[in-house]
């Protein structure tokens, strides 16, 4: 495990745990939240000042260190995605960008096509891109063929802590895609994330089920234990599972033998 | 004079900086950012950029999002 360290974007990253800041009942909690988790890539997003609201800046909690990762949620297309990938980068949050194109508001499923679009912009100028997607292979490759830093597909709608629905195709894209897979999404529960991470996925991006979690600092540490956990399992190699029983205890030469 | 604002028309009075502008909406300056034309201005030149007719502002900060 101490040589089993992610790299994105050629930097290496402490933890395969990433966190989102958003949904939090005070915002003052994330800096125990991130402390609890391990958490080095941590997500925030941009929005438009309403003017003569004082509101508070995410940023003051988040530790110095930290990879900041803006999103670019609210943007519908992939010029939108470019310009807020453009501003957050120019606000000095760095080079790292989650492209989130979203014109579905119901299931706030992501847009594939536009979201590839805008990644071949934003690679050139020299984003650290990393995308969220609906799960799919071929988009897949698409993205990190045109140079995305990982793919970050949904385990199930933001925010619905269903957990990971799309697991059949998240375990493909984890096996073809090596290294390159991060679940974002959907993830309710630390076993959701350890169940990613068995299979080969890099990293888990949680928000929801940490930040509307009655302690949300435990169960910050709870994800991030599993993460471990599960990466662990990874490591090893699961055994086989099979449809019949096989005896773990040896059944014959003891009691009742001739 | 009008100006569009976060994709709302206001009417603002001729001849105010951005610096004026931020003091006005009594906006925090170290957790926003402005963006001008589609041009993000740096902070320290706030001061020196005034605001024309018909001009676009946005101004945006760093909120908690997954």
């Amino acid at each position: 495990m101490a040589d089993d360290i992610l790299s994105i974007g050629g930097e290496k990253i402490g933890s395969r745990l990433f966190i989102g800041t958003g949904k939090f009942s005070d915002e003052r909690m994330i800096k125990d939240v991130i402390s609890a988790s391990g958490a080095q890539v941590i997500t925030v997003a941009l929005r438009r000042v309403d003017a003569g609201v004082r509101g508070d800046n995410v940023l003051e909690y988040i530790p110095q260190g930290s990879i900041l990762m803006t999103n670019t949620s609210g943007a519908r297309n992939a010029d939108e995605a470019v310009r807020i990938a453009r501003i957050a980068r120019a606000a000095g949050c760095g080079n790292w960008i989650k492209i989130e194109v979203i014109n579905d508001n119901r299931y706030l499923l992501p847009d594939n096509l536009e979201t590839l679009k805008a990644v071949e912009v934003l690679v050139k100028e020299g984003f650290i891109v990393l995308p969220y997607m609906n799960p799919d292979l071929v988009i897949g490759r698409r993205l990190l063929e045109a140079g995305a830093a990982a793919v970050m597909p949904l385990g199930s709608p933001i925010g619905s802590n269903r957990g990971l629905r799309t697991e059949e195709i998240v375990k493909i894209m984890a096996r073809e895609l090596k290294g390159s897979v991060i679940v974002d999404a959907g993830l309710g529960a630390p076993s959701d994330a350890a169940r990613c991470m068995e299979m080969g996925c890099a990293a888990v991006l949680v928000n929801t089920a940490i930040a509307v979690s009655p302690d949300p600092a435990n169960m910050a540490r709870a994800f991030s234990e599993a993460v471990i956990a599960g990466r662990r399992a990874y490591i090893a190699g699961l055994a086989p599972s099979i449809e019949t029983a096989e005896a773990s205890s040896p059944l014959t030469g003891f009691l009742g033998e001739e | 004079m009008k100006i569009k604002l976060n994709g709302k028309e206001q009417i603002i009075t001729e001849g105010m900086t951005l610096s004026a502008f931020i003091r006005a909406k009594a906006l925090v300056p170290d957790r926003i950012v402005v963006e001008h034309n589609a041009r993000i201005v740096p902070s320290d030149e706030w001061e020196n950029v005034y605001i024309k007719d018909n001009d676009i502002l946005e101004i945006l900060s760093f909120v908690g999002g997954g």
